[in-house]
């Protein structure tokens, strides 16, 4: 369990993290979300004990990162942002550089070594030096860093940054086969990231919590939650008679002829306009109902506070 | 203690995987080379020993070793490795450790290399083998003091060229606190007690004594004492300083 206690951290006069306080159990994942500068980072290098808070505290599984941190640091796996490595090394002596420092022997070892090894894909670079491989391949190290000690708790800055789809594809996996029996936190700006890997959504702005949810809950946030997006080529009235509609708030209409009609208070409207489409005879030729627009919801969260 | 292991191989491994160490060793003992048989009339003296070869190191070194120290830190802080290393569960000052004993090794390497000048003067003559070994004791131990203040600037710095730089003026300070060059700046207005108190810092009066072959346990104690209070100093500066 990471528990933090009104959290902050100041550089000066600037105030990065201001008192953020959550805990997180074993089986969640958690994502960070919020604008860059927002304190993410920061927030995860406190946790990890990398940075001192200037204020507040953190524990994880029961230790405190600041009185006791070689014991906490033992059960987290992190990787930084950029996951940085020795350049001059080559991924097998840097695998078995963290994998002594962390204590790893005999059968275990081989086995996480074959494990993080076969998973993360990297037998064909094992023995080229870090510097030579591509940003995807250094992403994999760094995560291969992580996981490799089996540890309970992880905390990784921005994991699929610079991954092809199927590489970040393949770390989502890594990270939803992980998930069950551990505690997971995850910083991201990728929004589609939320939704494919995490059970709760932390969004951050300006060093402060924002929003504390699940990705569901906060698409229901999104005016677009429920909204019936189609297309008719036969009814020009159409949009009137969407907007006629009881639980309709309004409709939107795009250049490619798509129409969007938004429900009043997330109500399901669904129904209602496909009867109406059945009345009308019309011939719909795309239809699609929306659970609700992440990106949106973020744009409205995050800027309301920095207004 | 195994992690100080740990993080001592990885470092040592790491400077043969660059171009530094060999560059530094070549220089080096070029160097050593030149001083002994050129500067220091290691031929024409005509005695067989090897003071020569001993007065230039710590000349050698006031240049060669920043040069060493000035990565230390500032290479973690650019790649982003320091995060990594001090967020593994090791201790500030078994990484500290772990890197100043690697970098005293590695000179220790550089050092030991030069031992053919010991087999040139063993076969032109007949020294006195003792005072050598105790030379050679007193270098690497002024190669560790110089390596320890070296370690602490770089740590304060994230700039290369600025580590380098401070780590000679210091090492520069520190060679000459009993000569009038630096004690001038003391007479007048500073009080007795201090002016012997730096003059005693000298690394030149330690060393010279040791390598004249009197290994006093007061100089060992100085040089022990010198590099245990710049590697506090270096653990603290990091813990300060590490997300500049």
């Amino acid at each position: 369990m990471i528990v933090t206690k009104s959290l902050s951290k100041h550089y000066g006069p600037l105030v990065a993290v201001d008192g953020i306080s959550f805990s997180v159990e074993a089986g969640e994942v958690l994502g960070f979300l919020g604008p860059n500068g927002a304190g993410k980072s920061t927030t995860m290098k406190m946790i990890t004990g990398f940075l001192a808070p200037t204020d507040g505290s953190v524990s994880v599984c029961g230790f405190d990162v600041q009185e006791n941190p070689v014991e906490a640091k033992r059960r987290m796996g992190y990787l930084p942002e950029g996951a940085p490595g020795y350049g001059e090394m080559t991924p097998m002596a840097f695998l078995d550089f963290v994998a002594d420092i962390r204590g790893l022997e005999g059968d275990h070892r081989r086995r996480r070594m074959a494990y993080v090894v076969e998973h993360l894909h990297l037998d064909q670079v094992l023995h080229q030096p870090i510097d030579t491989l591509s940003k995807g391949f250094r992403r994999r190290v760094g995560l291969a860093q992580a996981i490799l000690h089996d540890p309970e708790v992880l905390i990784l800055d921005e994991p699929t940054d610079g991954l092809d789809p199927n590489q970040k594809h393949e770390v989502r996996t890594l990270i939803n086969n992980m998930a069950p029996d551990k505690i997971i936190v995850v910083s991201t700006h990728i929004l589609e990231e939320v939704t494919a890997v995490c059970t709760r959504v932390i969004i951050i702005a300006d060093g402060r919590i924002v929003a504390d949810d699940t990705p569901e809950g906060l698409q229901t946030r999104s005016r677009y939650h429920n909204a019936v997006t189609l297309k008719i080529d036969n009814a020009p009235d159409a949009k009137k008679l969407l907007g006629e509609l009881d639980d309709v708030r309004r409709v939107e209409s795009s250049e490619d002829g798509h129409l969007t009609a938004l429900p009043k208070d997330g109500r399901v409207i669904f129904p209602s306009v496909s009867a109406l489409a059945r009345d009308q005879d019309w011939n719909v030729v795309d239809i699609q109902v929306d659970h609700g627009r992440l990106d949106e919801v973020f744009r409205d969260i995050t800027t309301e506070v920095q207004e | 203690m195994k992690a100080v292991v740990t993080i001592f191989r990885r470092e040592l491994v790491s400077y043969f995987s660059t171009p530094v160490a060999y560059v530094f060793i070549v220089i080096f003992l070029v160097l050593t080379g030149v001083f002994t048989f050129y500067i220091g009339n290691f031929y024409e003296r005509g005695q067989a020993d090897l003071i020569p070869f001993f007065s230039f190191h710590p000349w050698l070194y006031l240049f060669l070793i920043p040069a060493i120290t000035m990565r230390l830190w500032a290479e973690e802080r650019k790649s982003g490795t320091i995060e990594l290393l001090l967020t593994l569960p090791v201790s500030m000052y078994q990484v500290v450790l772990g890197k100043f004993l690697a970098a005293w090794a590695f000179t220790g390497i550089a050092l030991g290399l030069t031992f053919p000048i010991w087999i040139t003067v063993n076969y032109l003559g007949d020294p006195d083998n003792g005072v050598i070994f105790a030379a050679y004791v007193g270098s690497f131990l002024m190669a560790g003091g110089f390596l320890s203040i070296g370690a602490a600037i770089s740590a304060l710095s994230r700039n290369q060229v600025v580590a380098f730089i401070l780590t000679v003026v210091t090492c520069f300070m520190f060679l000459l606190a009993g000569f009038p060059l630096v004690l001038d700046f003391f007479y007048g207005w500073a009080p007795q007690v201090l002016i012997d108190g730096i003059a005693s810092l000298s690394f030149l009066t330690h060393y010279s004594s040791i390598s004249k072959g009197v290994i006093d346990f007061r100089d060992f104690i100085y040089f022990v004492a010198l590099i245990s209070f710049f590697l506090i100093a270096n653990a603290i500066l990091i813990d300060l300083k590490k997300a500049d």
